[in-house]
């Protein structure tokens, strides 16, 4: 006992102070996209290296769709003008699949509070997680949200066990052919009203997977989506700001 | 004598036509001789189609010497004898060729589904996932359990069967492939746009691991080599990578076995030291870290010694809460003498990485085939000898303490080496109709890619070997005659990748 406590005092404190002070993220931390000009005439060199084919461009103009950008910084790097900055703004979610799209006359990701879910589930929200070819790097950034530094229960925030304790599933993957059946299943299994959350790139359009064979293009055509978070993976700060957002608490 | 193409070094690459192909009967004497007396063992075997017919390629490494032996055969119809019997290393390698080639094993016992896959050549789906006949004892005592594919905490689907006695377990049969994504079939005519991205979610918590395999094995094909402070900067990131699993995977022991301070504290820690992995690349998990030719970001003087600092702070916490784990009587009652694996099995069924260095066996790429940064220098591969879950869970300790000090001496050299711009967008220039072969020694043990080529240089078979492929087997020995309610810790304990397998 006098060993845990002696432990107890080294390692200090650890809950952050999110979501009343803004969290402190690496220098290099690539969030939201910044698109400052246009493009020079018949340059593709973003579209021929981004991996998701996220950039459209039309005319002089790009706009990123981040339902399919990883924020693997490469657009960014490569741009012979520098048109595009990523910023480290890392509240990248929405209720709204078109307000994903950033270009130079959008600079923000938009978000209109559901008021019929805020009403429902604002004060607790019972997740069941689903993997569906999600490669773990997802899956590990939500379950560190249990951990004392993001403390995700103190927001009423909790992931069950069973499908049948949840309001809603948060789905991350892909949705490989293999798991499709599964994943409905667990769906059908949650009681009405429900909600579902697409976490990760892979999870909203099948990001870098998505000409793959062996799986669907996320949870697009396949379920209604509620909450779509950004990323590959997302940023636990960006999970834990959605679903804050979506319960209206921010 | 065998006629297998001997190469020397990690990574490496032959043309094909050095490559001779074997008779059926010289395929498996050598590859039998070999492993019988030459203590070489499989790092890969896997079938490949050669315009209308199919060849098998067997990649045989030696522990000792470093020597890689690559074995072909050129199938003339679609079948061949099974060899699992006296090569049990080879089960899952020959169940795997089975299901990409509609190949036929001629002698094989149960020729089971190995990830649901389709057919490389057909594009059908055969069944779906998990639909097959499994393990079943008879008898009045026995009773069977299924769990998965989805489980109850956030973690990737898979399916366990186990036949029960009472609480005691008989067997533990695993099926997989739900995560399933196609990833060897989605490079054949690589590299795309996508394929380093794909490489780097082969297996997200190996981000560093595999899309350092990777790209070692496109740099060597195309005879460009990585700057010393490259190559550094890249061990550092495999390094953390490591350090940052080990300590979650205590903490999730911790988390089992019901000791939730150790669990607390490793949690956080875990996190802190992905956030080290973010301060070079952005990225928790090192994505974008490694890329062709160089690294995706440089480490200058003053980001080294902010490294350095930090990693100084974080490791009294670190081996406290550890310590703590291991001091605590309730928490060894519980993980000592419990999966226990025997050598013989390690070694039959070629097990790799934690599981066998936890039974004293020096099986490391690192040091067995050394690559990279650690052609340089000199260390010992961290060891535990009891071979069970208190084993697996103090060789993480060894290896986090072994870690700190390999990151350290790198950090020293980085701090003293002069900043470098990487070009990223760099493209490879891959010589035609040849196999190169490429070995890491990730967190969970070793990974090994090989690639061939065709005559227009592109992909025409790319083959992963994570370490969950092999060491699944060993979660299943190790659950032999233990009790159900310590499926859980044992699991744990070995922390297998399902994407990893499932490819
Ligand atoms: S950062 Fe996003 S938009 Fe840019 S290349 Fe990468 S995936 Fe494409
Ligand atoms: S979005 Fe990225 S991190 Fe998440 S599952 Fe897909 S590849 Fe992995």
């Amino acid at each position: 006992m006098f060993l845990i406590l002696k432990e107890r005092f080294r390692q200090g404190y650890n809950t952050s102070d999110f979501p009343l002070k803004e969290p402190i993220l690496s220098d290099r931390f690539a969030g939201l996209p910044k698109i400052m000009g246009t493009c020079k005439d018949g340059c593709d060199i973003c579209l021929e290296l981004c991996p998701t084919d996220a950039i459209k461009k039309s005319g002089d103009a790009i706009d990123i769709d981040l339902g399919r950008c990883i924020f693997c910084d490469l657009c960014a790097k490569e741009c012979p003008e520098h048109i595009i900055k990523f910023t480290s703004q890392y509240r990248l979610s929405s209720n709204n699949r078109n307000a994903l799209f950033i270009s130079k006359e959008v600079e923000n990701i938009g978000f209109k509070l559901n008021k019929k879910i805020q009403k429902i589930f604002g004060r607790s929200l019972h997740l069941r997680q689903v993997s569906a070819g999600g490669c773990n790097a997802c899956e590990a950034d939500l379950n560190v949200l249990g951990t004392p530094t993001y403390d995700l229960n103190r927001f009423g925030i909790n992931f069950t066990a069973s499908p049948r304790h949840a309001d809603g599933i948060i789905v991350t993957g892909p949705v490989s052919l293999n798991m499709k059946d599964a994943l409905l299943e667990t769906y059908n299994a949650l009681s009405e009203p429900k909600i579902v959350i697409a976490s990760g790139t892979c999870a909203i359009s099948g990001g870098i997977f998505k000409n793959n064979d062996e799986v669907c293009c996320g949870l697009e055509d396949i379920l209604p989506v509620d909450l779509y978070i950004c990323g590959c993976p997302p940023h636990p700060y960006t999970a834990l700001h959605a679903m804050l957002q979506l319960m209206g608490r921010i | 004598m065998s006629n297998a193409k001997i190469l020397t070094s990690n990574p490496c690459w032959t043309t094909l036509e050095d490559v001779l192909a074997l008779s059926e009967s010289d395929f498996w004497q050598g590859i039998v001789e070999n492993i019988t007396y030459n203590d070489f063992r499989v790092l890969s075997l896997f079938c490949t189609p050669n315009e209308t017919k199919f060849d098998i390629f067997c990649i045989l490494g030696n522990d000792n010497t470093s020597l890689f032996k690559i074995f072909r055969h050129t199938l003339s119809s679609k079948k061949f004898q099974s060899h699992t019997e006296t090569i049990p290393q080879i089960h899952l390698f020959e169940r795997e060729i089975a299901e990409q080639f509609g190949i036929t094993l001629d002698g094989a016992q149960w020729i089971k589904p190995v990830r649901f896959e389709q057919d490389f050549s057909l594009h059908v789906k055969k069944s779906s996932c998990g639909d097959m006949e499994y393990f079943q004892i008879d008898g009045d005592d026995i009773h069977e359990v299924g769990v998965g594919p989805v489980h109850a905490g956030i973690i990737e689907p898979g399916h366990f069967r186990f036949q029960c006695y009472g609480e005691n377990v008989a067997n533990l049969e695993i099926s997989l492939g739900y995560q399933h994504r196609g990833i060897e079939r989605a490079m054949i005519g690589a590299p795309y746009k996508q394929s380093l991205a794909q490489m780097e979610a082969v297996a997200g918590d190996t981000t560093i691991g595999h899309s350092l395999a990777h790209i070692q094995l496109l740099e060597n094909m195309s005879n460009i080599k990585a700057s010393q402070k490259a190559e550094t900067i890249r061990a550092l990131l495999l390094e953390l990578e490591r350090i940052a699993n080990h300590v979650g995977d205590i903490g999730a022991l911790a988390g089992d076995v019901g000791f939730i301070t150790t669990a607390s504290y490793c949690g956080k820690l875990r996190g802190d030291y992905l956030n080290l992995s973010a301060k070079i690349t952005g990225s928790r998990f090192g994505r974008g870290g490694i890329s062709f030719g160089g690294v995706g970001y440089d480490v200058d003087f003053t980001l080294a010694s902010e490294i350095t600092h930090e990693m100084e702070k974080l490791k009294p916490k670190t081996l406290g809460a550890i310590n703590l784990f291991f001091r605590t009587p309730s928490v060894l009652e519980r993980i000592e003498n419990r999966g226990k694996l025997a050598y013989e099995d390690i070694i039959n069924y070629g097990l790799t990485g934690m599981v066998a260095k936890s039974c004293s066996i020096q099986r490391d790429a690192r040091k067995n085939y050394p690559f990279g940064y650690y052609n340089n220098i000199s260390f010992d591969i961290a060891t535990e000898s009891s071979s069970d879950i208190f084993a697996r869970a103090m060789l993480r300790k060894d290896e986090i303490i072994a870690s700190f000090e390999l990151a350290n001496t790198m950090l020293i050299k980085i701090r003293e080496m002069p900043n470098e711009k990487y070009h990223t967008a760099q493209k490879p220039k891959l010589p035609p109709n040849s196999l190169g072969v490429s070995i890491i020694e990730g967190w969970r043990g070793e990974i090994v890619h090989v690639a061939i080529t065709d005559k227009n240089s592109k992909f025409s078979r790319y083959k992963i070997v994570d370490p969950s492929f092999k060491n699944w087997t060993a979660l299943s020995l190790a659950m032999k005659n233990e009790q159900i309610s310590d499926f859980p810790i044992c699991n744990k304990s070995f922390n297998l990748s399902y994407c990893g397998f499932d490819l």
